[in-house]
């Protein structure tokens, strides 16, 4: 893996190799490790190691980035050279900035996320994997079920490297399981990834899907229509995860965000409130942005209403200057913004939800439930009307019927077409939040929700 | 690059492989994009390492690197035979290949322009004229450009003796307008939605497409859908434009037909499908005018899923999927081949870069025109009561590919064989086979686009794959319209 040492290296000599006025390098990459299977046996099995060095190159105003994996004289000299040949041709850019000094890029000097890499997590081997696989699939076998999933493992860098002083860095180890038990008729599913593999617990993961799957066989068919709903905490992660591309001065200013006008008005219910918090015990990730300035926390919305939204220095600067200034919140460097140059601007990606002062487990949520849908997770999610932030996709893996506060069985998949903007201001319980990881959005410390009038709009035939 | 595979094939063959290929690829990328007036991204990219495919002790193992040095070489290759053994830890058992002649070859993709051959300051100047055009348009807030150029130079050599050397050409332009206004967002796209059109072809396509001559009219029907009404929801029959007939081929014909989702090995991600194995040569998929291939020849068209050879060294062919409505064929590998009786793979194995594993991708899945001449405005003439939805803006569909929703940019109104009003937020769901028995007219040939989704997911760890679609307008009778907005 690249070190600290080894990039501060290279940046040096990207550095007399360019000409340029300003330089800004970032470094990604790592190794990882991923171990699938399906109908209970090993089907894929890979692994692979990349770092790669990405070139910004500035002459006035004029920027633009050339990357390459190759680490070599020639190469780094052919990468400077790309992208200062592109940045040259470039037109200027009136709102770009000059690169963050380590005084700009920083944050409170007690900012720390807690440290991310685990060696254990980080010398995970096939055979462990393996090892792992099989006690999966041994509960399956156990439940006459047929298993598909992923155990994977990695460990990765990240750093920034500037021709004012900046050098940021940060490294991370992962692992990931992922669990699909299938029946005749029916499946579940469980997923759960941390970087600490020792938080991670696949027999019971396994155990859960399986469940699921043994509990929904026989599904029947009931009718599409408006219904309580109970949201496993991955189903509300994969459809909330939908708005938070709005939630960025950019998307205010380009007006495609659905906060434009918004902020500062209740949008939600009181129980929703929510930050961007990388430093979150529960959460992941690195602590700095595309710039390498300082990832705050931020509160994004305060019981309902609509805080603030984050801003890369750049977008601050424009914002201030804008016709919006006066309706959009604090304005300032949040430290969220993409790597230069690039069209969106920013977002929050270390969503965290506030817990309420009364969650209610699911359990509890089902228990007080006269009729409703219990959901395990949401699929292939879109958007259909972006104002109002309408929703179409569907239920998977673990779709059930509740009666009379107990769950009745296994259900057929329903589809949804759902606003954001209504959902979210009919959560009538919520449960204390966990980390949490889907397919269709990023991870995140999400409650299970109970939401009222959730709306089925159509039935498939499994 | 021999020299690197042969390294790797050899390290391979003495920790006991019964089976190696290796994968050694250059990729280079430029990505230009405008908004309003100023560039958005610019940034040119490159990328090269191998990877390791192996069989030992009867599982796969897979390795890559982006270090091509001798050492690094010979431990990936160790590191995929340790992986294969871990794997076969847990089998039932041994992988079999279906037989493959070994092919020594050479293909680069046909293209009269290297795209990288274009000055940056051509490809820039281009894209801030569509801008201007598009923002010349009052009620536009939101104008965006993009321009893509990917090359991809892989060498392919195979312990069975394969050695190939393939380079890939790929050229993909587009741009939407929005006009926000009255806390309602509306949008249209040229020449298609999500980045364009894309076709493994060189900068003729820019050419081709003419993107500026379309500007202003794609930007006054963003602004007009805001004063059009809304489309209405119920039972209509529906004509589909060429390239919203491609994504509906994609999502409900492409993927229900990866062999490899029928058999349970995407089952965790991207699902499973309905098309058991019992359904080949029963199911009536579609009706009589339905006649779909996959096609990876050259022959078939620039497409996105074309080439000479995959990615295990099979030569590109034609698939029938769908003939004269019924089911015909799934797409097939080496490793699949054998379970729905083939003898030979149908070449359908593709990776999107050296650090992943190649799987089962959909090539040039396509509708084949009507044999019958017949225009778009021949349809319309010839449809009482129907609606034209055009550009995909929204799809979604269940995890065994029946129940779908998809939402377009626009819609206009057909009444006694003329187009009338403009609808908005146009919406149609369906099941799969119920929606392609209900196909009854097809243009032809002159009509038919081969269009490119660029973005294909599939895998875990996820890759994506640029995939082609073939497709001319054709209508729909009875379909489900609207439903997307029966809201709270």
């Amino acid at each position: 893996m690249l070190t600290f040492d080894q990039s501060a290296d290279i940046f040096n000599r990207i550095r007399k190799l360019s000409s340029a006025d300003e330089v800004e390098v970032l470094f990604t990459g790592g190794r990882f490790a991923l171990t699938r299977f399906a109908n209970n046996v090993i089907h894929q099995n890979v692994a692979e190691e990349n770092h790669v060095v990405s070139v910004r190159t500035a002459f006035g105003t004029k920027t633009a980035r050339a990357t390459t994996n190759k680490f070599d004289d020639e190469s780094l000299r052919q990468v400077v050279q790309s992208s200062e040949n592109l940045a040259k041709v470039q037109h200027p850019d009136p709102d770009l900035l000059p690169v963050p000094d380590p005084a700009e890029a920083s944050g409170p000097a007690n900012a720390q996320s807690p440290s991310r890499f685990f060696r254990e997590t980080a010398a995970i081997t096939p055979e462990l994997r393996a090892g792992g696989v099989r006690k999966i699939v041994g509960v399956a076998d156990r439940h006459k079920l047929t298993t598909a999933g992923v155990f994977s493992s990695g460990e990765l860098f990240e750093g920034v490297f500037n021709s004012r002083g900046l050098s940021k860095w940060h490294t991370q180890t992962s692992a990931e399981v992922s669990i699909t038990m299938l029946a005749a008729d029916s499946s579940g599913w469980q997923k759960a990834n941390s970087p600490d593999v020792s938080h991670l617990d696949p027999l019971r993961l396994a155990e859960v899907a399986a469940q699921k799957a043994v509990d929904t066989a026989r599904p029947r068919e009931i009718p599409a229509g408006k219904y309580m709903v109970i949201l496993e905490p991955a189903a509300v992660l994969d459809i909330v995860g939908f708005m938070f591309w709005d939630y960025s001065g950019m998307a205010i200013l380009d007006q495609r965000s659905f906060l434009t006008g918004r902020i500062g008005t209740k949008l939600f219910g009181d129980n929703i409130t929510i930050w961007d918090d990388v430093s979150h015990p529960l959460q992941a990730g690195v602590p700095f942005d595309g710039e390498g300035v300082h990832r705050q926390r931020i509160c994004l919305v305060k019981n309902g209403v609509v805080d603030r939204v984050v801003y890369a220095r750049a977008t601050a600067d424009r914002m201030k200057r804008s016709e919006y200034k006066d309706r959009v919140g604090p304005i300032a460097a949040t430290g969220h913004g993409f790597s230069l140059p690039n069209e969106m601007g920013e977002m929050p990606v270390n969503i965290v939800f506030a817990p309420v002062d009364n969650p209610q487990s699911v359990e509890q949520m089902i228990a007080s439930t006269e009729r409703g849908v219990l959901v395990t997770r949401l699929w292939y999610i879109r958007e259909v009307e972006p104002f109002e932030k309408m929703l179409t996709g569907m239920t998977r893996d673990g779709t059930f019927l509740i009666e009379n506060g107990r769950v009745q069985g296994g259900v057929r998949n329903f589809r949804f077409n759902e606003s954001l903007v209504h959902m979210l201001s009919n959560v009538e319980a919520m449960s204390t939040p966990v980390r949490s990881c889907g397919e269709e959005s990023f991870d995140m410390v999400v409650p299970a929700m109970k939401v009222k009038d959730f709306n089925f709009t159509e039935v498939t035939k499994f | 690059m021999k020299h690197v595979a042969n390294w790797a094939l050899n390290t391979a063959a003495v920790g006991g492989a019964s089976y190696a290929d290796v994968r050694v690829i250059a990729q280079r990328s430029r990505a230009l994009s405008t908004k309003n007036g100023k560039v958005g991204s610019a940034s040119d990219a490159e990328s090269v390492g191998m990877n390791v495919r192996v069989i030992a002790d009867g599982a796969w193992g897979f390795a890559a690197s982006a270090d091509l040095g001798r050492a690094a070489v010979e431990a990936t290759a160790a590191q995929a035979v340790e992986i294969a053994r871990a794997s076969a830890r847990v089998k039932r058992e041994d992988i079999r290949l279906a037989a493959e002649k070994p092919a020594v070859a050479e293909w680069t993709t046909p293209h009269k322009i290297d795209p990288f051959s274009v000055s940056v300051e051509q490809n820039i100047d281009l894209l801030l004229k569509i801008d201007a055009e598009l923002r010349a348009v009052a009620g536009i807030t939101l104008a965006e450009t993009n321009l893509n150029f990917n090359r991809e130079e892989q060498w392919f050599i195979s312990s069975e003796g394969t050695d190939i050397h393939q380079t890939k050409i790929t050229t993909g332009a587009g741009y939407a307008a929005y006009a926000f206004a009255n806390n309602e967002i509306q949008k249209r796209s040229y020449p298609n939605s999500f980045g364009g059109q894309w076709q493994n072809k060189g900068y003729e396509l820019i050419e081709e497409l003419k993107l500026l001559e379309n500007a202003r009219r794609i930007a006054e029907e963003a602004v007009a859908l805001h004063k059009a009404d809304q489309c209405p929801e119920g039972k209509f029959d529906i004509i589909l434009d060429s390239s919203q007939l491609g994504l509906q081929i994609h999502e409900s014909i492409g993927h229900p037909i990866e062999l490899d989702r029928v058999l349970g090995m995407e089952a965790n991600f991207a699902g499973t499908s309905f098309l058991t194995l019992d359904k080949l040569r029963t199911l009536r998929y579609g009706s009589d005018l339905v006649n779909v291939v996959a096609d990876a020849r050259p022959e078939h068209g620039p497409g996105l899923g074309t080439f000479a050879y995959d990615d295990e060294g099979v030569a590109a062919q034609c698939t029938p999927v769908i003939t004269s409505g019924v089911f015909t064929g799934y797409l097939s590998s080496r490793e699949t081949a054998h379970m729905v009786g083939l003898d030979r793979s149908g070449g359908t194995l593709r990776a999107e870069s050296w650090n992943r594993l190649p799987m089962i991708r959909m090539t040039n899945i396509s509708i084949l025109p009507g044999e019958k001449p017949l225009t778009l405005e021949q349809l319309i003439a010839s449809t009482d009561d129907a609606i034209l939805m055009q550009t995909n803006r929204s799809w979604s569909i269940d995890d065994k590919r029946y129940n779908f929703q998809f939402g377009t940019e626009i819609g206009w109104e057909i009444k006694n064989g003329k187009r009338t009003r403009m609808l908005k937020n146009p919406s149609y769901s369906g099941i799969t086979t119920e929606f392609w028995n209900s196909l009854d007219a097809i243009c032809s040939r002159d009509e038919w686009t081969l269009w490119g989704t660029p973005n294909c997911g599939k895998g875990q760890p996820q890759q994506v794959m640029g995939t082609g679609h073939g497709a001319s307008p054709a209508r729909f009778r009875g379909i489900k319209v609207g439903s997307a907005f029966r809201g709270n």
